[in-house]
């Protein structure tokens, strides 16, 4: 089994917009290595004929007719914003 | 060195549901900001998704009419990213089961363009930057979970005019399935191309970059042709085309680099959890396939070989289906096709341009044009006098023969009546008829004018001609 670096979970904290200190990163590569070792015991089992997983729940097909229902009135859909202007939420700038 | 140039497209077109694609907020165009939201579209904790079922019905149609085969399973799947338009930080759409996959449309040349796939995801709000020297933007979320459909074609297309056919007929489809306005300007249906050039004598693909906010046929057009040649002058001296995306800047009309392929996203695709799979029953497709309209290539083939019409005039009227409807209804009071056709292309299309109306709003009534067209045929008015009473019908709404009364527009067809006004024109004009006794056949042309001015242009042409020739070749006598 691959063990995962502390490179790796900078990668994956990274994407998630999370920093962490160098004793965290410690931390947190033996906890994730450990928890992969699971899986590891996981993959041994043989699965041959067992179809993918999609769900855990046996339930399938649930749908909402396409009916229209009153939406929040804008300053409760407004209301947990940290900042507000014209009407939107106020954002720093992010352009591609 | 000689290139082929490889181009796939990524088409994104907002589906015209009443309601949003996991909740009940309504996907109307155009309201204030953020008055078309609730806690499931701003992405708030706890707030449950559920898929809206007509959108899972419109998908299939789309699916269908591209010749794709439906998932018997499918499921929904987290891409996540962050961006301020995505309020979840993540966007739900579809991985490895997709609803449609394995698709094709034709192009006129008959080279078949493979669909790969059709899937359902949820659109972004929008956002506004500031251009002050304060630096924010603004988002809006009315727009963040309407409905998508993502149809992402082979890499199949040669050039740019290919890449615009191709376009061109996937929104005349989608109009005809009614799934969605498909409307560039308003962002309804969106395009995006990859493209890349491969040297004439190699098997391997080359390195292709991604372009985005193609947002017009012209902008998708113009920005093939300058990625081709851009990419052929940097393989032309040894270069490599980097794999990134490139935004078409529409004011500097080039491409410009956004993101380079390195940095490309790692998206965490898994099973949402919130949502339980899609398994349809065959019995449930077959319906939707049964309640397809015909698509516009048969439409457009039926028009030729059934009324007759040129290839020209079939394209153009079947262009939008509510066209083509009111065309049938028309032959279908009185049958004239190519007449009908001459005033829908003429006439028609000019005046609901001028009026700025969509095909869907044609204030015509169709067995009003048929009397028009009779009136016509059979001589009561000229073609010409019959264009000022279409324009009339449109403006109006009043039937032909009202506005005929009323504008005193009929036809002269009394030889009598004709007469006297020719006998007029050959005594007032005495230096044109000895000029046509003198040989000058085109005289005669000049006293149809005149007396087309006398009669306001009412006089039956066939007749008047005929009449005048008789004429003046009894003056020859």
């Amino acid at each position: 089994m691959r063990r995962v670096s502390e490179e790796d979970v900078k990668y994956v904290a990274g994407l998630a917009r999370l920093n962490f200190s160098a004793d965290e990163l410690r931390t947190l590569t033996g906890e994730l290595n450990r928890i992969l070792q699971y899986f590891a015991k996981l993959n041994q089992v043989d699965t041959t004929g067992a179809p993918p997983t999609a769900h855990v729940l046996k339930v399938k097909n649930r749908f909402r007719e396409d009916t229209v229902e009153p939406s929040l009135p804008r300053e409760e859909a407004l209301k947990n914003a940290s900042t507000v202007k014209d009407g939107s939420f106020q954002v720093p700038q992010i352009m591609e | 060195m000689r290139f082929d140039t490889v181009i796939g497209l990524e088409v994104h077109a907002e589906l015209a549901t009443a309601t949003k694609i996991f909740c009940a907020c309504t996907t109307k165009f155009g309201g204030a900001p953020n008055t078309q939201t609730c806690p499931v579209c701003l992405g708030l904790p706890g707030a449950l998704p559920v898929l809206n079922k007509r959108a899972v019905e419109f998908c299939i149609r789309a699916g269908l009419a591209l010749r794709c085969e439906i998932a018997k399973f499918s499921k929904m799947d987290r891409k996540n990213f962050f961006y301020p338009d995505m309020p979840k930080a993540y966007q739900i759409s579809q991985y490895d089961l997709p609803l449609c996959r394995d698709g094709f449309l034709t192009l006129d040349c008959g080279k078949k363009i493979r669909i790969n796939r059709i899937h359902l995801e949820e659109d972004a709000g929008k956002l506004t930057h500031s251009t002050g020297t304060e630096r924010y933007s603004l988002v809006d979320y009315n727009r963040a979970g309407v409905p998508l459909i993502e149809i992402v074609s082979g890499p199949d297309l040669s050039t740019p005019a290919e890449a615009v056919e191709y376009l061109e007929k996937l929104q005349r489809i989608l109009e005809y399935l009614e799934i969605s306005d498909c409307k560039m300007a308003e962002g309804s249906l969106r395009c995006d191309a990859n493209i890349s050039l491969k040297p004439i004598d190699r098997e391997e693909l080359g390195t292709k970059t991604e372009l985005k906010n193609l947002n017009s046929f012209k902008a998708l057009s113009r920005a093939l042709d300058y990625e081709i040649k851009r990419q052929s002058e940097l393989l032309a001296a040894g270069q490599a085309v980097r794999a990134e995306t490139r935004k078409w800047d529409e004011a500097k009309q080039q491409t410009l680099s956004i993101r380079s392929k390195e940095e490309t996203q790692d998206y965490r695709y898994f099973p949402e959890p919130d949502l339980v799979p899609i398994e349809l029953d065959p019995a449930y497709i077959a319906g939707i396939a049964k309640s397809l309209p015909e698509l516009p290539d048969e439409k457009k083939q039926r028009f030729m070989a059934d009324y007759g019409l040129p290839e020209y005039d079939a394209d153009l009227i079947t262009s939008a289906k509510r066209l083509a409807e009111f065309f049938e209804a028309v032959n279908a009071w009185y049958f004239n096709p190519k007449a009908a056709s001459n005033f829908i292309m003429g006439e028609l299309l000019r005046l609901l341009g001028e009026e700025q109306l969509k095909s869907a709003e044609i204030p015509v009534n169709p067995a009003s044009f048929g009397d028009l067209l009779k009136l016509i045929d059979e001589g009561e008015i000229s073609v010409s006098v019959g264009k000022q009473v279409f324009a009339q019908m449109f403006r109006t709404g009043a039937a032909p023969e009202e506005i005929i009364k009323a504008e005193g527009f009929k036809q002269i067809s009394d030889e009598t009546q004709l007469l006297a006004v020719i006998n007029k024109a050959i005594k007032d004009h005495p230096q044109s008829v000895q000029d046509y006794l003198g040989g000058k056949e085109k005289a005669a042309g000049f006293l149809v004018g005149q007396i087309m001015r006398e009669t306001k242009g009412q006089a039956n042409p066939k007749l008047l001609k005929d009449l005048l020739h008789r004429e003046l070749e009894k003056l020859k006598e």
